[in-house]
């Protein structure tokens, strides 16, 4: 019954979104503010029924309940609470009910946030998201109903939730990715409705900006975590395979990436705004080609999960008109959009410039290669293709080295033009001890390679750039300290971005050029000798999990004679579905990770051991980290804190010039 | 209309479009080069005993893992096993290392790696899948085409 009254719940979701859209839109015809404003009410509306058949959806799994087709396929009455809650989105129909609670979560947040906004403008705002949220909708109902049951004849006991899937990651990851890429729709719907109403002027830009922060550091923060979870869930090791779902969510990412940045000179100095525009198009059109590509399975990928053939066809009718729709109104209205603001080559807008081409090349190259194989099999009659990571890594690591260059002096820079001793001043300096760092670093990993000490010296410089500026913006000052905590927020929060690219590149060189890794055929009491490590395996014990059986071995690690980690990895085997899967086990130390994992059970008690040494490769997450804090802190500077709960009907806001900003 | 005889904002501009456009196509060329020789093109069980694919290029090839093929080497990690696509065709794939989780007999698979001049093919990677349902495309590719060739008379 409950079951039902969710499913009833979403049905009523999707008319309420139908009449979020048809409601204001007769408002803005027959000009009634009434009307219009009724699009706010509905969206808080459509989030409470959304949530209703969500938590009924959660009722049904924590019940048991196997005579709903989707509980029975993915949970089973041995699962661990957590995972039985999390079992939700781990597939196809429940993770795009999640889809669509969190497109209804973004709604509600502008329809709360917006007051200041002219009405007509806040009605197309949210009428534009109420239209993607009601194809969702008629998405889900219509093709992934998650709430069907399988009468008369359902399973007493569930087929249980894919082993890998039952950890920590899926419970964390999917929300926040979901959060990033439907969060894209927030500047998407202020740049339609911008383009609808013919008011793309400076504060559409402002406004669109924190949404645009916000959803930019969930998308980093879920894709960061998907990294960490494959690296020490999948048992090989690894923490990038530019695989197809990856890429998915990468590409809209380097999108929204160079967004934010145009954004600020848009909002800043009025430049770029066509270019904005379409960017803010791109960003969700790339997060729904995404979502099409993964749900669809047209492409091969170790991370297929919720794939469903079929639906492909019905993600792709949505996508054509979104994004067909989107760029024809962009192409009717955007031509008089030019730019009538001149800016020097040494300007900020310059470095923003850049920072846009190569981002976008990379975002296109990426898309390339991911797609590539599609097009191939397409012209070919049907030869199937992959690309290699080569590929991916000869033309998207240059762009980055290229990106970082750029980095280093755009912290210099300032509005329409810089004086080139700012540019230069103490430059020779910085590089002399960003070169010992980097030699350093690199040495004390072991034997020198100039890759660690090119990327080194790159971000060493970026650090030092950043200190430089901030030391600049209070040298002067009475009280430097006071000064420096009084900068607005927005410094630091593009402080820790441009902190989290360096750390990141640093964590990413150092692992790639000095991991070691060796797959080791291990009887009881063989040792092995990798970099500056010996292993020892002293075979392996059975032991009982919630859930499964699992063998665990005993691996010691020692250097230069002394056991500095035991580690425990496991071969584990799920008692409902039968499945066997290896649980790594990582000793985690400041310079780097020793990571074990038992492949296969060979004879005599032996097994096949994978070892891996690698170094840094904690700095590839914490960089992450540190990138997302950023995008959150930038949405809590003053400027915007102010604008958005001021509950004033104020129309249009005048961009104000603030000093402090340079 | 010579160079030095334009107007210099309209020249700068004529040098700037033409700067872009040959950075673009050098960098279109460059792409398209790292594009073109990491292609892994995949061939079925019956492309590889007929001879149709190369020898010694990276590939990919795969197909069903055939019951009781796994032979394993007694001190090392070197596992040998034949895939078919189950209607007859059928070759040996040679591996070092750990397989996935989810290798075992009648699994799809699909591998990375060169095929030598006896028909053995000498994998570097064997396709890692999550989902136990999960078919990857190509091996499914590989089994729909020897059903349409078996029903054919």
């Amino acid at each position: 019954m409950i079951v039902e009254l969710g499913h009833f719940c979403v049905v009523i979701a999707c008319l309420l979104a139908f009449l979020q859209v048809v409601l204001p839109s007769i408002g803005l015809k027959q000009n009634s503010l009434q009307l219009m404003a009724s699009a706010s009410s509905l969206a808080y509306g459509v989030f409470v029924f959304t949530l209703l058949g969500f938590l009924a959806l959660i009722y049904a799994f924590l019940m048991d309940d196997f005579s709903v087709a989707y509980v029975a396929s993915h949970s089973n009455t041995r699962l661990p609470l957590q995972f039985k809650v999390s079992a939700l989105w781990s597939a196809h129909e429940g993770s795009f009910l999640l889809w669509t609670l969190v497109m209804s979560i973004w709604t509600m947040m502008v329809a709360r946030f917006s007051a200041p906004l002219t009405t007509d403008m806040r009605a197309r705002v949210l009428i534009c998201l109420a239209a993607l949220g009601f194809g969702f909708y008629l998405f889900l109902l219509l093709t992934s109903n998650p709430f069907e049951r399988a009468l008369p004849f359902f399973p007493a006991e569930g087929a249980d939730l894919n082993p890998l899937l039952q950890d920590f990651g899926l419970i964390v990851h999917p929300p926040l990715l979901y959060m990033g890429y439907v969060g894209l729709s927030v500047p998407f719907a202020f740049a339609i409705a911008s383009l609808w109403g013919n008011t793309l002027d400076v504060s559409w830009a402002r406004w669109s900006r924190p949404w645009t922060n916000l959803a930019w550091a969930f998308l980093t923060m879920g894709i960061t975590l998907g990294s960490w979870w494959a690296y020490y869930e999948l048992g090989w090791g690894g923490w990038w395979f530019w695989d197809a779902v990856e890429n998915a969510s990468f590409v809209p990412w380097l999108i929204a990436t160079a967004l934010i940045h145009s954004l600020a000179a848009t909002e800043k100095r009025g430049v770029f705004k066509s270019w904005t525009v379409l960017l803010a198009i791109f960003g969700f059109s790339f997060s729904l080609l995404g979502a099409f590509l993964v749900r669809s399975g047209v492409l091969t990928s170790v991370h297929a999960f919720a794939v469903d053939p079929e639906r492909g066809a019905a993600i792709l009718m949505f996508l054509v008109p979104v994004i067909g729709g989107s760029l024809l109104l962009y192409s009717a209205r955007a031509w008089d959009l030019r730019s009538r603001v001149s800016f020097k080559r040494s300007g900020r807008e310059s470095f923003i410039l850049g920072n846009n081409v190569l981002l976008t090349v990379s975002a296109a190259v990426v898309l390339l290669g991911t797609l590539y194989p599609l097009g191939y099999e397409a012209l070919t009659g049907g030869d199937k293709i992959s690309i290699g990571p080569p590929y991916f890594n000869a033309v998207f690591v240059p762009l980055m080295l290229v990106l970082m260059a750029l980095m280093i002096l755009s912290h210099r820079s300032r509005w329409w033009a810089t004086e080139r001793s700012l540019l230069t001043a103490g430059q020779g300096v910085f590089s002399v001890i960003a070169g010992v760092a980097a030699i350093g670093l690199s040495v004390a990993m072991g034997p020198i390679k100039l890759w660690i000490v090119g990327v080194a010296w790159l971000a060493m410089m970026i650090v030092l750039n950043l200190g430089y500026e901030l030391y600049r913006r209070v040298r002067l000052k009475s009280n430097p300290v006071r000064r420096l905590l009084s900068q607005p927020l927005a410094v630091y929060a593009m402080v820790l971005g441009h902190a989290g690219i360096a750390v990141t590149a640093l964590g990413i060189v150092t692992t790639v050029m000095m991991s070691e890794e060796a797959d080791l055929y291990m009887a009881p009491g063989d040792r092995a000798e990798l970099g500056a490590f010996d292993v020892r395996f002293y075979g392996t014990k059975n032991v009982e999990g919630p859930n499964y059986v699992a063998d665990r071995g005993r691996v010691e690690v020692l250097r230069e004679g002394e056991v500095i980690a035991t580690l425990y990895p496991e071969k584990r085997r799920y008692l409902a579905s039968q499945s066997i899967m290896t649980e790594a086990d990582i000793h985690v130390r400041s310079l780097g990770d020793i990571y074990v994992a038992l492949g296969e059970p060979l004879e005599n008690g032996a097994w096949a051991v994978r070892v891996h040494i690698k170094p840094l490769v904690r700095f590839i997450w914490f960089g992450g980290v540190l990138i997302a804090l950023g995008g959150v802190l930038s949405i809590f500077d003053r400027r915007y804190r102010v604008p958005m709960l001021r509950s004033s009907k104020q129309g249009t806001l005048a961009p104000s010039v603030e000093a402090a900003h340079g | 209309m010579k160079l030095g005889a334009m107007k210099p904002q309209r020249r700068n501009r004529l040098l700037l479009i033409l700067g872009l456009v040959g950075g673009l196509g050098l960098a279109l060329m460059f792409v398209l080069k790292a594009l073109n020789s990491n292609i892994n093109l995949f061939y079925t069980p019956v492309q590889v005993i007929e001879g149709e694919a190369p020898i010694g290029a990276r590939i990919r090839a795969g197909g069903m893992v055939e019951a009781g093929s796994i032979r394993r080497s007694d001190a090392s990690l070197e596992v040998a096993f034949n895939v078919s696509d189950l209607a007859g065709a059928a070759f040996e794939i040679r591996y070092t290392g750990i397989l996935p989780d989810l290798f075992r007999e009648g699994q799809g698979v699909v591998a990375t790696g060169r095929l030598s001049q006896d028909g053995v093919f000498f994998a570097e990677e064997i396709l890692a899948k999550h989902d136990e349902k999960y078919m990857p495309p190509e091996v499914a590719m590989a089994l729909d085409t020897t059903r349409q060739d078996s029903m054919q008379p």
